[in-house]
């Protein structure tokens, strides 16, 4: 019981307090880039929800029982590296397969989830937090799970912001920026939750 | 020196599995794409200017081999490369006439008289927010260069405060023209060689206040016209180019050198 109510926290603290756009600032790039239509980021959210999950999965196991036995630990940024790249790269090849609908409505960006900071981000945050396998794979769900509120809610403002009347010069990226500023003043009222 | 050993050997091996999962992956995941796809691909301009309508070059090939997109679609692979992808769908292009992008304001520095001074961010866009724009006449080429950016082409530059256009390097895939917050280029025929260099809609008194080059909407072009290729409308002469000769006689008697000839 008491390790249920524990994880429920987790879950809190990853989706809400440690929300990793708004508090950590991990994967802005897709943040900005696909939150142009609701759609497409739930799929975004999604696709990097998946990969965040499994790459915390193997991370962990690579990390603790291939690099801590032999005692090379400090190569654990590129090995994390090379088992992203490598995920990505089969999420595409599986995606293109069973749904190319969603693969041509990620496009680039999917790719471009090897060079986000958030996956590598999560694994070097589950090492050096000291979680143990269940909590690595929980906080890689968790986290890419508040990476999809972002995203989604993000989403959701710009699609409001296309139909604003809103100054020439603001137009676009800036407008989108003060509302990013805006979402993570807004985020940081969670903070002190957990 | 085991520490060194040991990382070699650790990532070279998980690369080396990595790399077998993945290649077997590709065969297990394979899809079949269309071979023509890539052919199209091959013959349009690659620029991914998105005058088409498609999300880049390759969403348009992929729309012409699925038969939405007609194969002379891309405006800047012109009539050759619609004669080369209808080689590959097997049908034969109607060829549309070349366009060209034209700038039709000659209001340089000197000639256009400024409102005021404009120090801020360089993009015609916020230039034309501030107080409706720095140049004097409102349907002036503002010269900030929203086209050069736009251009894929590299086929325009910007001289003396406006926008200058090489016909030779423009491909006429229209994205100046939507990037110009003035509407001040249009998309007319490479035949088309005499062109009013102004549409300004202002009453002359104003026009002529604002620059020294403004259409005034007299006239005296449309006068001089044997052939009736000429209209004044708006307030500024607009020449038909199905009917112009290209003689040049109404650049000759415009009392304000907005009509110009190639």
């Amino acid at each position: 019981m008491n390790e249920i109510v524990n994880i429920l926290l987790f879950m809190v603290s990853c989706i809400l307090t440690n929300n990793f756009i708004f508090s950590r600032f991990l994967g802005c790039c897709p943040f900005l880039g696909v939150s142009n239509k609701v759609g497409t980021s739930v799929s975004m959210g999604l696709a990097v929800t998946f990969v965040m999950t499994i790459a915390s999965f193997f991370c962990y196991m690579i990390y603790h029982w291939l690099l801590v036995p032999l005692g090379i630990t400090f190569m654990n940024t590129i090995a994390f590296i090379l088992v992203i790249a490598a995920l990505v790269q089969f999420v595409e090849m599986f995606l293109k397969k069973s749904s190319p609908t969603l693969y041509s409505a990620l496009g680039i960006y999917l790719p471009l989830i090897t060079t986000n900071c958030a996956v590598l981000g999560v694994a070097t945050l589950n090492v050096n937090s000291g979680y143990n396998m269940l909590y690595s794979v929980l906080n890689g769900t968790f986290s890419a799970l508040g990476f999809t509120l972002a995203i989604v809610l993000m989403a959701g403002v710009r699609e409001r912001l296309e139909n604003a009347d809103i100054p020439a010069c603001m137009k676009g990226f800036p407008i989108t920026l003060v509302s990013a500023g805006l979402m993570a003043v807004a985020f940081m009222g969670f903070s002190g939750l957990v | 020196m085991m520490t060194i050993v040991y990382a070699v050997v650790l990532l070279g091996g998980l690369g080396l599995i990595f790399g077998a999962v993945l290649s077997f992956a590709s065969k297990k995941f394979h899809v079949e794409v269309d071979e023509r796809v890539e052919q199209v691909r091959a013959c349009v301009a690659g620029a991914n200017c998105g005058a088409c309508g498609y999300p880049g070059c390759d969403g348009f090939a992929q729309a012409v081999v699925d038969g939405k997109a007609p194969i002379n679609g891309c405006s800047p692979a012109g009539a050759k490369g619609a004669r080369e992808i209808g080689k590959i769908m097997g049908q034969e292009a109607e060829v549309s006439e070349k366009l060209v992008a034209r700038v039709l304001c000659q209001g340089e520095k000197g000639i256009a008289k400024d409102r005021y001074l404009y120090d801020g961010y360089k993009s015609c866009a916020s230039a034309a927010g501030l107080a409706g724009g720095p140049k004097d006449c409102r349907f002036a080429c503002i010269g900030l260069g929203d086209c050069q950016d736009k251009c894929a082409f590299d086929a325009i530059t910007m001289k003396n405060g406006i926008a200058v256009i090489d016909p030779d390097k423009c491909t006429s895939c229209g994205a100046c023209v939507k990037a110009c917050p003035r509407s001040v280029i249009k998309l007319m025929p490479l035949s088309q060689k005499v062109i009013v260099r102004c549409r300004n809609s202002d009453v002359a008194r104003v026009a002529k206040a604002s620059c020294m080059d403004a259409c005034i909407g007299c006239g005296r072009c449309k006068k001089t016209c044997q052939h009736d290729a000429i209209v004044v409308e708006n307030g500024y002469a607009r020449i038909l180019p199905e009917k112009c000769t290209g003689c040049g006689e109404c650049a000759a008697v415009c009392p304000c050198n907005c009509i110009t000839v190639e």
